[in-house]
């Protein structure tokens, strides 16, 4: 089921710590430990205790960090470039991944992947927006912001899917659509609004993750899911912080307090049923235990795919149009 | 007392308040002074230049319906402000201020009525209201003005002025996208047309969602039609983007939308549009349902 070892060869060269401030209570915590460790060593002296009542303070102190998040500092976490991406989740949880190219219209897309594979001896579909781990590939990804060709690709394989009662999986994880002369030109809103009509209508099963940004628009593009999963510490937004206060705000630099305003998090969407259960993170963010993590989403979407068992296409669907049918709050005097 | 005294002159004072105020304008694009009422009359397009002022949705209604059949839809819903938003004033607040300032519960009216002698759903978005800004109101009024041209076999027809999705609602603007583009959806698999009309500005989640949807997509002179704006886009490329980028002869050059109308004309336009489709609807015996349809009969055939 998990096999290690096969992760994108990008996500292990490159994994320099990158700390935050926020967590700086804890390396300085780990580098005490370290230093004990290396004294006692060379020195020859049995510091076990004191290394060990450092170790259960570190314990706490990670808990006391990590537990108490703003959600501004989730959004740093969703963003941290060792998070795992979509290609390191397929290469992990999936089997036989046959990348799959092209809208057949204009062109390929690199900042969304799809594909053919098998989880569990299951075949679905696997579509998902895709970050480049360097400079070069991020480039190459235009850092997980779709073009129109995203989208359509998206589309034409998920109908293809439909044809052949495949389940759908989509990873979102994209800052948003692509803001460029040429996506505007050949129709980014008209890609995104058809996405959004046409995934309403598939008869096949449709589950939604958000596995780092869920950025507005871009992200909803492949997001209309029967279920919608997140991450824990993945977020999901109308406008991204930074947008949101340099509008009402009139100040980029607000952006945290838009991130708590944007209620964005995880726990939040669940309670306006945006988002339909959080798939669990090790402490501290994916990037800090890959392996784990691949094995809760593994779990996650074991039980999803599990829970379509005997529906028919009909109640697929109805019950798809259902769950977005009831999102939104109003008043009615 | 001098031999010469100085004349009187009789004086007029003039009030500045017996001037009657605002009867004319300058036109904002050609600088040609214009009579208001003139400007009216003409549904706010200079009789000069033909440039486009806003249009109220009030205003928008009655250009398109016959006086006296307009019916209107869910005209009390508010939004309800889920998220309690606070940025430099509460949501709340900031709504109850653009009400008072309206006459608007949101920034959408509809409602059903009658283009000529046929029956119509009709959405008509106002820019006056937060930007035409998108949230749950307009969302849940748009689905269910679909949901209800689906069970009375009416086409609909939505006007279009909006920033995009409303900030202050966050995911839940944003999951009004998908709501109202399954409805049309729904829509689509009964056969019933939908003209999307759209007006200076349409952006944002709002050409991303329903307004892009149009069976038949009619724009407004120079209105400016996009995804991104064109800040944002100007800031990623930084570049100059070329001329006209993003206005509609801009979209109907690269085949994102199927005609320009003037705003006088539109009535007409889509008057026969729907008659167009429509006019055969009635003669068939049933009314079939599109995809599911065909698939029946094929299925059929295959098990002749």
């Amino acid at each position: 089921m998990l096999k290690k070892n096969k992760r994108n060869a990008n996500q292990t060269t490159s994994k320099a710590l990158i700390g935050f401030e926020f967590e700086k209570p804890v390396s300085e915590l780990e580098g005490k430990i370290r230093e004990l460790k290396e004294f006692s060593v060379k020195e020859g002296i049995d510091m076990s205790s004191e290394i060990k009542s450092l170790e259960e303070k570190l314990v706490s102190k990670k808990c006391d960090v990590y537990n108490n998040l703003t959600p501004w500092q989730r959004i740093q976490i969703a963003r941290h470039p060792n998070r795992p991406y979509t290609l390191d989740y397929i290469n992990m949880i999936m089997d036989d991944f046959r990348e799959l190219h092209g809208d057949r219209r204009f062109a390929e897309d690199p900042a969304i992947v799809a594909g053919m594979a098998v989880i569990d001896g299951r075949r679905i579909m696997v579509i998902g927006h895709q970050k480049g781990r360097d400079v070069k590939e991020r480039t190459f990804r235009r850092f997980g912001m779709p073009n129109p060709e995203g989208y359509r690709k998206a589309i034409r394989i998920m109908k293809l899917a439909e044809r052949f009662n495949i389940p759908i999986i989509t990873f979102i994880d994209t800052p948003g659509a692509f803001p460029g002369v040429g996506a505007e030109e050949r129709g980014q809103a008209e890609s995104i609004a058809s996405n959004l009509e046409e995934m309403s209508l598939l008869t096949v099963p449709v589950i939604a993750i958000v596995i780092g940004e869920g950025g507005s628009g871009g992200a909803l593009g492949i997001g209309v899911g029967n279920r919608v999963l997140i991450l824990e510490y993945a977020y999901y937004s109308v406008i991204s912080p930074e947008g949101c206060a340099a509008i009402l705000w009139k100040d980029g630099g607000k952006a945290s307090l838009a991130a708590d305003a944007l209620k964005l998090t995880g726990n939040d969407l669940l309670k306006l049923g945006v988002v339909d259960d959080i798939v669990p993170e090790p402490m501290g963010g994916a990037h800090n235990d890959v392996e784990q993590m691949a094995l809760n989403l593994h779990k996650a979407i074991i039980k999803e795919l599990d829970s379509f068992e005997g529906m028919s296409k009909e109640e697929i669907v109805n019950s798809r149009y259902d769950r977005f049918r009831k999102l939104g709050v109003v008043n009615e005097v | 007392m001098s031999l010469f005294g100085r004349p009187k002159y009789s004086k007029i004072l003039i009030k500045k308040k017996d001037i009657p105020q605002g009867l004319w304008e300058k036109c904002k694009s050609c600088q040609e002074i214009i009579h208001k009422t003139q400007l009216e009359e003409n549904l706010m397009t200079c009789p000069k230049c033909n440039f486009l002022y806003p249009l109220s949705s009030a205003k928008r209604i009655a250009s398109l319906i016959e006086e006296g059949t307009f019916v209107e839809l869910d005209k009390t819903m508010r939004s309800a402000d889920p998220l309690e938003f606070l940025d430099s004033k509460p949501y709340s607040i900031r709504q109850e201020q653009t009400i008072k300032k309206t006459g608007l519960n949101d920034a959408v009216i509809t409602g059903t009525g009658k283009i000529n002698s046929l029956p119509v759903a009709l959405g008509v978005m106002d820019f006056d209201f937060m930007g035409g800004s998108m949230g749950s109101v307009v969302g849940e009024k748009i689905t269910r003005l679909i949901e209800h041209a689906i069970e009375k076999s009416l086409p609909v027809i939505i006007v279009s002025a909006s920033g995009g999705a409303r900030m202050q609602e966050s995911t839940l603007s944003l999951m009004q996208m998908a709501k109202t583009s399954a409805a049309l959806g729904r829509l689509r698999m009964k056969n019933l047309p939908f003209i999307s009309v759209l007006t200076n500005p349409t952006t944002g989640g709002t050409t991303a969602s329903f307004a892009s949807l149009g069976d038949v997509i009619i724009a407004e002179p120079k209105a400016l039609i996009g995804f991104a704006g064109p800040r944002v886009i100007q800031q990623t490329i930084k570049q100059e983007l070329p001329d006209g980028f993003q206005r509609s002869e801009f979209l109907l050059d690269h085949g994102l939308i199927d005609m320009i109308v003037e705003r006088k004309d539109i009535k007409e336009t889509i008057h026969f549009t729907l008659d167009f489709f429509m006019s055969g609807k009635k003669k068939s015996s049933d009314n079939g349902n599109g995809k599911g349809e065909l698939r029946e009969l094929v299925g059929a055939h295959a098990l002749v």
